[in-house]
């Protein structure tokens, strides 16, 4: 059929559109900020779940790489027969003199000696703390510094003098260093000369009571051998800065550097791959919350379609009127839909804004980068407009539905 | 097109030819047993009769709010019958005017705003709209009014803003349903004062009203009772454009 052009329904503008949708919303602005607001906590929840596991992930990642990626252990591992292997006390040397690597620093584990607050502790309470023997560049290589106090040096490398890791000096309940502090280490009192900060690294070091080579040999029993004379005690562990672009060559030989005669018994190891495997399972979010947002967001939905069933019979003259003054169902559908997808978004926004700005603050008190993934925000707002969609279709139909008389008539 | 033309050549404003309207119920409940009635453009039409005569159905079906069961409605010449509901929306939003009893403005909107809806649905850019409507006011006397809200207005200001509404589309014709209903009678003669010099300026108005004295001031009155037209005092006398049919007519 032929149909005059006066005859076909002109198209609404796209801001005649927004104009038309949003009047419902600017006339009842509470109710509108109400029905939203369900919309808003639910996305909120999301956006920040899914924020601060990232801007954590972020900040682990950050440390990882101020830290260094080129740092490699070599530890004594077992032997074919089960029993514990001896690293070499030449190992330290040999492997130093790799091409590709840097520096080395070892510590040796003195297995007889055991740390306590003072002698009247019963010798069952370890506290799962170790005293190891360190090199004297230990901290530099691990990556880690002093907190309180002064590390060893040649000087006290010889004497009764003790450093402590971070987590021994706190299950020591030595929370600072002052003149005279000691600690009673393998029978008898040694000088806490320092506590080290928290060595992401190697948090072997962390639990550990460090002393000099020199001191675990004289005080503690800590003996090797080296070309047939007796020597400072063996390493067993050994931590390797390599040149960055190397550190797969040197990590393929360094067992066999350390140990020739037995490289099956020495025990490779990146930490800075298993901190990054850690991070990335970090970065898995918190399903809970995530589970809690959701909810909150359908609770949202719930929300936005009462209100919209209520504001099409609250508005059934204005939709009489709007089909006399010649308004398409199709257009009458289109209204009521796009106010339930504006109203929702409009939660979508503010639940985003809220949601980043929990992150922000949150991530600045932990000194991370703030980092909200795109399919957070743009998920949020997304999923909330999708919801706004759902909740609205059926009044829209409903209101479309309405015969224009019907809604002309007034009770 | 198989209508009656005047001498001009131009299709009457409005046609309806044998209209019934019955309802489906237990029994069907008839509302238009054939009503014919012929409107020119230019006329002022009153049409009275009691309530449950049938005459707001009448107004709905030659507003096409509502399809007849049987018979013929023309709305400038156009047939509605053979019209789907788009179209049909089409044809309201530009050929027909509607002023009802209740006003039914939109309370948070102003003035201007109400008037200018008018046009939205006809596809007029919202500069343009704007423009028309400050006119449309203008001409209803109350360009002073325009950013006001409906609910700082008094009742006749109201009505005058949905008589603006209903003919700043300049449509074929102007369907008003009980105009003065919720007014008291100063107004309420004010009101139909306005609706006498719009017609003057040309526009085609059919007021339904079940006070006959009020349709006694209208140039032309058709009465209806039970469904049917029982008298039709200007039927085929008129024959001009209005700007000189109405005594006190301006220019």
């Amino acid at each position: 059929m032929r149909v005059p052009s006066h005859l076909v329904p002109a198209r609404l503008r796209a801001g005649d559109q927004v104009r038309v949708a949003s009047g419902g919303l600017r006339a009842r602005p509470l109710r509108a900020g109400l029905s939203a607001l369900g919309i808003a906590i639910g996305t909120t929840a999301i956006v920040a779940v899914l924020g601060l596991s990232s801007s954590s992930q972020a900040g682990l990642l950050a440390e990882i790489d101020r830290l260094g990626t080129n740092l490699l252990t070599a530890k004594t591992g077992q032997s074919f027969t089960q029993e514990k292997a001896v690293m070499p006390v030449a190992a330290p040397a040999r492997v130093s003199r790799l091409g590709s690597v840097e520096e080395v620093a070892h510590t040796g584990s003195v297995d007889d000696a055991k740390v306590y607050r003072s002698p009247l502790i019963p010798p069952i309470n370890t506290n799962g703390l170790k005293v190891q023997a360190a090199s004297l560049n230990l901290p530099r290589v691990a990556g880690t510094g002093v907190a309180h106090g002064r590390w060893l040096n040649e000087a006290t490398a010889t004497r009764p003098a003790v450093v402590l890791g971070a987590v021994a000096a706190e299950r020591l309940g030595i929370s600072r260093v002052y003149p005279g502090e000691r600690v009673w280490l393998g029978g008898q009192w040694f000088y806490v000369a320092g506590v080290l900060a928290p060595a992401t690294l190697a948090p072997d070091i962390d639990t550990s009571a460090l002393v000099g080579y020199p001191t675990a040999r004289r005080y503690l029993g800590h003996v090797g051998m080296a070309r047939g004379k007796p020597a400072d005690g063996p390493p067993s562990t050994l931590y390797v800065r390599s040149k960055t672009e190397a550190v797969g060559e040197v990590q393929s030989v360094l067992a066999q550097t350390a140990n020739p005669e037995a490289p099956n018994e020495v025990d490779v190891s990146q930490p800075s791959d298993a901190l990054t495997a850690r991070a990335a399972a970090k970065g898995a979010f918190n399903s809970l919350f995530l589970g809690l947002g959701v909810v909150a967001l359908i609770v949202g939905a719930v929300g936005v379609a009462n209100i919209m069933i209520i504001s099409v019979l609250e508005r059934r003259s204005e939709i009489g009127l709007r089909r006399a003054l010649g308004a398409t169902r199709g257009q009458i559908r289109t209204q009521f839909l796009a106010e339930a997808i504006m109203l929702a978004a409009l939660g979508g926004v503010v639940g985003v804004a809220a949601g980043a700005g929990a992150t922000a603050v949150y991530a600045n008190v932990k000194g991370w980068t703030v980092v909200i993934p795109a399919e957070a925000w743009a998920g949020g707002i997304g999923s909330a407009m999708v919801i706004g969609a759902i909740a609205g279709l059926m009044p829209a139909l409903r209101a479309a539905r309405l015969s224009p008389t019907e809604a002309l008539r007034t009770a | 097109m198989n209508t009656t033309h005047d001498q001009a050549g131009q299709a009457p404003a409005l046609e309806l030819d044998g209209v019934t309207k019955i309802y489906a119920g237990q029994p069907p409940v008839p509302a238009l047993r054939g009503v014919s009635l012929t409107v020119r453009h230019g006329e002022l039409v009153a049409i009275v009769g009691p309530s449950g005569s049938g005459k707001t159905t009448l107004l709905h079906v030659m507003g096409t709010l509502e399809r007849p069961t049987d018979g013929l409605v023309r709305i400038d010449g156009v047939d509605a019958a053979g019209l789907g509901d788009r179209q049909l929306a089409a044809l309201r939003a530009r050929s027909i005017g509607f002023v009802f009893q209740q006003f039914f403005l939109a309370e948070h909107s102003t003035a201007l705003e109400n008037v200018a809806n008018g046009l939205l649905y006809a596809g007029v850019e919202v500069g343009e709209r704007r423009r028309r409507a400050a006119d449309a006011l203008d001409r209803v006397g109350l360009a002073h009014r325009r950013d006001f809200r409906p609910t700082k207005m008094s009742g006749g200001e109201r009505q005058r803003v949905a008589i603006a509404r209903a003919l700043v589309g300049r449509p074929a014709i102007v369907l008003a349903d009980e105009p003065t209903g919720n007014l008291d009678s100063t107004t309420g003669a004010s009101i139909l004062g306005l609706l006498r010099e719009l017609n003057a300026d040309g526009a085609t108005i059919i007021m339904i009203t079940h006070d006959g004295d009020l349709a006694a001031r209208m140039p032309r009155q058709v009465h209806v009772l039970d469904g049917r037209i029982i008298s039709d005092d200007g039927a085929g006398s008129f024959a001009g454009t209005g700007a000189y049919a109405v005594p006190g007519a301006v220019e």
